[in-house]
């Protein structure tokens, strides 16, 4: 036990991963991602302004990073593909977003 | 330690078949998934599911399990130590079969029966191809922490222990457990992440650790609901208060103030407070959300007064039903 206190960088809207910090954070190989960015399950910032050679220089958000690692471990564990994965997600968010309308609407 | 009843925990016969076991449990995978999951108790039965079907899928050590476990509870606390002798186990998985937990996080129970034989099968969570070959930095990881909605107005410190399994000199798998203490900044919205650089896995061969990354959950709120930055409150008022408009003391993260309640306000209306929120960069709003209470006539000048408004007020609330 120490008494350092650690500071860290919030992840926020204005937080960009390159291809090589958001393969590493989600512990997944470029290869994976790409086929992910093709099937439209996760979107690079700059997706528009880069053309499909220049990969490397995509940028992902932090909101991107949490749909990947949700990604990864719905692969890993219900061994779903990569297109069911995209469907999945935009499911799980959908429900989300319903879910947050429900709450502001509760009484308790 | 308690006994692990795979069978009972999968919901199927002693004698269910692989087709049956499997088939179990993917069902069971897709239901209490944490990342699908709405059950309270999803991640532990996850895991529970997890360890079962580890064992059962695997004819060796299901069989090694039907011996020894069924007389685990009246039976030593360990098994016997030729207990797995009559038994040859294959090598690691093949390749990409990954399963979705280590090791180490199965029971003391598994623990106990398959214990390190298995470190390598499903030593630390192996992701198979997915793995970025060739690279000494250590992986990033993650974890969640909780706090109140008042730490993200506030800001806060909060201490973390995180277990994780490393590998030690001999090439054991060792549980090692450090604590943290960490400054949440205020303007933090459910479900941001911070990143620590450094605090995720040490890197081999002199490569550079990864990050940290952690998650932030909030604990729900006795009076407060959330969303995104915003924060809403339920502010129930009396019926005179909402007839005729009054000043009343209303609760924030922050403090109370005073709010206006203008005459004639309904039940179920939202008032915004605005920049009351979460202070994000952007500062979320707090939505007051009128509920009107009505007193009970429970005196005798209570009942008096309701006997009065029948009286004196032509009020017919279902005139729009039509009677």
């Amino acid at each position: 036990m120490n008494d350092i206190i650690l500071h860290g960088v919030l992840m926020d809207e204005d937080t960009e991963f390159s291809l090589d910090e958001f393969c590493y954070a989600c512990s997944s190989s470029i290869k994976w991602v790409v086929t992910l960015v093709e099937l439209g399950a996760l979107d690079p910032v700059n997706y528009q302004q880069i053309s499909l050679d220049e990969q490397t220089q995509w940028k992902f958000s932090a909101h991107s990073l949490k749909r990947a690692r949700t990604a990864m471990r719905l692969q890993r564990d219900l061994e779903i593909n990569e297109a069911g994965i995209a469907l999945a997600l935009d499911l799980l968010e959908e429900i989300e977003i319903l879910e947050s309308k429900v709450q502001k609407l509760s009484k308790n | 330690m308690d006994f692990k009843d795979y069978y009972q925990i999968m919901g199927i016969e002693r004698d269910a078949t692989l087709e049956v076991i499997k088939r179990t449990y993917k069902k069971l995978a897709r239901k209490y998934h944490p990342d699908v999951s709405k059950e309270p108790d999803a991640e532990v039965r996850f895991k529970e599911v997890g360890e079962a079907y580890a064992v059962l899928k695997d004819p060796e050590k299901r069989s090694a399990y039907d011996k020894f476990g069924k007389d685990w509870e009246s039976g030593p606390s360990s098994p016997p130590p030729d207990w797995d002798s009559g038994f040859e186990y294959r090598g690691g998985q093949a390749g990409g079969q990954s399963h979705g937990q280590s090791q180490e996080d199965f029971s003391d129970f598994f623990e106990s029966m398959f214990g390190e034989r298995f470190g390598q099968e499903f030593g630390s969570n192996q992701s198979g191809q997915q793995r970025r070959p060739n690279n000494n930095r250590g992986e990033d990881s993650h974890a969640k922490v909780t706090i109140e909605l008042e730490d993200a107005y506030n800001g806060a410190t909060r201490s973390i222990t995180l277990q994780s399994p490393e590998i030690d000199q001999q090439g054991h798998v060792v549980n090692k457990q450090r604590t943290l203490n960490i400054k949440i900044p205020k303007g933090v919205k459910q479900g941001q992440k911070i990143r620590l650089s450094g605090q995720g896995s040490p890197g081999v061969n002199g490569g550079s650790s990864g990050d940290l990354y952690l998650e932030l959950v909030f604990n729900s709120h006795a009076i407060y609901r959330v969303v995104q930055h915003d924060v809403y409150l339920d502010l129930p008022i009396t019926p005179w208060e909402s007839a005729l408009g009054a000043t009343v003391k209303v609760p924030t993260p922050e403090g109370s103030v005073d709010l206006k309640i203008a005459p004639g306000t309904k039940d179920g209306q939202k008032l915004r407070l605005k920049s009351r929120g979460i202070p994000t960069k952007v500062p979320g709003d707090l939505y007051v959300v009128t509920q009107i209470v009505l007193p009970a006539a429970d005196t005798d000048a209570a009942k008096a007064i309701y006997k009065k408004m029948h009286d004196e007020l032509d009020f017919n609330p279902r005139q729009a039903l039509g009677v």
